[in-house]
């Protein structure tokens, strides 16, 4: 594309220089065009990332940055046809996990190492190093990490005022279920779920199987070990989720209800608990029936509990991890911009303007609302940084952790067969 | 088309009196500047659009592949073996067979019904049919999305009837059980316009006079219906029943807005269940494998229902 974009270029300057009398086609054909193509649907953000482009051009005469958008599912459609054909956009979103290290493997993207360990790694010291870890297989860094997430409990502070539970305490998942039960006498919803999405439900198994298994045991489930993801842990996580579902925490309808629902149903104050990702108390109040949900000091903010016997601990943490992946034939300038993306300066800005969670080291100082700050601090003493497992485990496997999930917590399968599904799924991508 | 010219130029050229053997083969040969100009673009169009994609379709369908590179791993029959041990295909294919089942007793007869009422000239006649066809008319994805509404237990049509009558609201869509029962509804609402419209212009084909004969030979009302009407509508019934089929296996774009499939596969269809196994899943191999399937049981339905049931039509 670039090359028939220059043509293009060459063609159409050749033509005005022509028709002007005049030969100088020489400056406008240099332009490197770095194509960016995005997902995010916020204008806000947009005009943010905008304006750091302008920014990055007015530094770098020469280069010329184009965003592009495509619709979350649309872009997830499109991607693999378009890796392979010559419109291949230079840089684009990636969610990491199982899909970036198929992208990897097809040879039509290109590893950042070069870029990020240049002037004794300058680049990646600046970075979290779990947010690069996340991005590297095989010894390569195949994206720049541009933000993180973390998954916590978020609850509204009058209701469970109302049932008289205290959020401090709950610290294992006896605990939460006890709130629950407290909630449910006391006449409140307990858990806003959006079981239709199903992906608001695999939080729940995600974290119970990381509480049972441990960073190691994971790890030793992927690689097969002790019955891969049938082994006990998860089996028992499984029992654990099935336990809560006995209670039917959820609102009524939370099987059809998607996850926007779910954040109105949180937001209007239907429901005293959701587990969500850290920009909560701005969704919410976006879903909800008044637009306005939730004032930022009635919700409070816990972590997932522990489980006792579990090899896991609070400071394991679950959540996205998001970069931008270079293509194959992207211009020579990519890497530069992806760094100054990268730079402390523009995550904060990023991190002020669009609420992100920045990975650059010291860019979270810039973050100004306190539940924000709270999940930025807890970040940053995260023991282990666990991506979304339907991302981690692959768009299939995901699917069938999303599946059971479901399935599981409203009694429609038992956690062993569930566990049993996982593993015989996972099977065939360890190859 | 080719096979009409063909054919009309064969019944002329083999006309011995009005045509010399001069003209005979200058009509002969004139067959092949027609097909050569004509055929091409259709037989390209179709050879890239329809057949490659459907061979292509076949050949992943052997493969374990995610659609990235090129596919690589030869699995052989897997992808099917998984398809028919899937009870989500499983619950699929009963849906489709619900709605089929679905079509034939509530819609068509209702359908029918409707259609004999409003097919005479009376009063506002005109009026009605553009009520019962609106629904028709309406794009599927949009009346999914209404519906959805309508059975929303929270803020829907259904949550003001139930709070009304001062009973919990129910919440259809999100009950394993019921959540198909709900879609059925909602199928027979969007097609029986259509349906109505198909049988309003079989009944003004009929013959008047021979519902007159019937009535000066003293038949009831529903006599004239069940001896003369129906019987002269057969190739209409037929037609109609034969559209519920296919429409049918095709409903994808009304379900998604509705349930997505879910809870639980409980309204998956087979179109559904190659979108949710298959696109998003990124099992291109296992999608083209259901991909086969469907249109294998498409071809094998269509041909004998045409075979069997509309060889007179």
């Amino acid at each position: 594309m670039s090359n028939r974009y220059h043509r293009m270029r060459l063609i159409s300057a050749t033509a005005v220089a022509l028709a002007g009398g005049l030969f100088t086609a020489g400056a406008a054909a240099a332009d490197s065009v770095i194509r960016w193509m995005h997902v995010e649907q916020v204008p806000g953000n947009v005009a943010v990332w905008n304006q750091i482009a302008r920014d990055y051009e007015a530094k770098h005469p020469g280069v010329k940055v184009e965003l592009q958008f495509l619709e979350n599912q649309a872009f997830k459609a499109k991607l693999p046809t378009l890796l392979q054909s010559n419109d291949a956009p230079s840089i684009f979103y990636t969610w990491g996990g199982g899909v970036l290290k198929a992208q990897s493997e097809t040879g039509t993207l290109r590893p950042i190492n070069a870029a990020i360990d240049a002037n004794g790694g300058e680049w990646r010291k600046s970075i979290n190093a779990s947010a690069v870890d996340g991005l590297t297989f095989d010894g390569k860094v195949w994206a720049s990490p541009v933000r993180t997430g973390l998954v916590s409990f978020y609850y509204n502070k009058e209701l469970f005022k109302k049932a008289g539970v205290d959020a401090a305490k709950i610290a294992t998942w006896d605990d939460f279920l006890g709130a629950v039960k407290a909630l449910k006498q006391a006449g409140v919803t307990p858990i806003a779920g959006g079981g239709r999405d199903k992906w608001p439900l695999h939080f729940y198994w995600s974290y119970l199987s990381m509480r049972e298994a441990g960073q190691k045991g994971f790890a030793d489930a992927k690689a097969g070990k002790n019955d891969g993801f049938a082994g006990k842990p998860f089996v028992k996580a499984g029992e654990r989720m099935a336990e809560l579902g006995k209670l039917e925490p959820f609102q009524n309808g939370y099987l059809g209800a998607t996850w926007n629902d779910a954040l109105a149903t949180f937001g209007d104050g239907r429901a005293a608990l959701i587990l969500s990702f850290e920009n909560t108390p701005s969704t919410q109040a976006s879903n909800s029936t008044s637009r306005k949900g939730l004032p930022d000091d009635n919700i409070g903010r816990f972590p997932f509990p522990v489980v006792s016997g579990g090899a896991g601990v609070t400071t394991d943490s679950f959540g996205g991890l998001n970069g931008w992946a270079v293509t194959k034939n992207a211009p020579p300038e990519t890497e530069d911009f992806l760094r100054y993306m990268a730079s402390a300066d523009v995550q904060k800005l990023l991190a002020r303007d669009t609420q992100i969670m920045p990975v650059a080291k010291g860019a979270s100082e810039a973050i100004s609302k306190p539940l924000l700050k709270e999940v930025a601090e807890a970040l940053g003493k995260e023991t282990w940084h666990q991506n979304f497992l339907d991302q981690d485990l692959g768009p299939n496997v995901g699917a069938i952790v999303n599946d059971i999930s479901v399935e599981v917590v409203s009694g429609g399968m038992k956690p062993a067969a569930a566990a049993q599904q996982i593993e015989d799924a996972y099977s065939l991508e360890r190859k | 088309m080719s096979d009409t010219l063909i054919s009309a130029n064969a019944a002329l050229a083999g006309n011995p009196i009005a045509v010399s053997r001069r003209r005979k083969r200058s009509l002969a040969n004139s067959k092949w500047p027609v097909l050569i100009l004509f055929l091409p673009p259709a037989l390209l169009l179709f050879t890239v659009l329809v057949i490659l994609p459907m061979g292509e379709a076949a050949w992943y369908s052997f493969y374990n592949w995610n659609g990235y590179g090129s596919p690589t791993q030869w699995v052989g029959w897997r992808n099917y073996q998984l398809i028919f041990r899937n009870s989500a295909f499983t619950q699929a294919l009963i849906n489709n067979g619900l709605i089929v089942l679905a079509s034939l007793c509530v819609q068509v007869p209702l359908a029918l019904w409707l259609a004999t009422m409003i097919s005479s000239r009376i009063k506002g006649a005109l009026f009605f049919r553009l009520i019962f066809f609106l629904p028709y008319v309406l794009a599927d994805v949009a009346a999914g999305m209404i519906w959805r509404f309508v059975y929303d237990g929270d803020f829907g049509l259904v949550a003001g009837i139930s709070q009304m009558l001062g009973v919990e609201a129910p919440f259809w869509l999100a009950d394993r059980d019921l959540a198909m029962y709900a879609i059925l509804g909602v199928v027979v609402w969007k097609y029986f316009g259509f349906h109505m419209m198909l049988f309003i212009a079989g009944l003004q084909a009929i013959d008047k006079s021979v519902l007159e004969a019937a009535d000066i030979d003293g038949a009831t009302g529903f006599q004239k219906f069940r001896l003369v009407t129906l019987p002269l509508l057969g190739s209409t019934v037929r037609l109609s029943v034969f559209f519920a089929v296919v429409g049918s296996l095709q409903l994808f774009d009304m379900i998604m807005p509705l349930t997505g499939g879910g809870p639980s596969n409980s309204t998956q269809t087979m179109v559904t269940f190659l979108y949710n196994f298959g696109v998003t899943r990124m099992q291109v191999g296992f999608g083209s494998a259901v991909g086969v399937v469907l249109f294998v049981i498409c071809v094998t339905l269509a041909f004998s229902y045409k075979r069997v049931f509309m060889r007179n039509d």
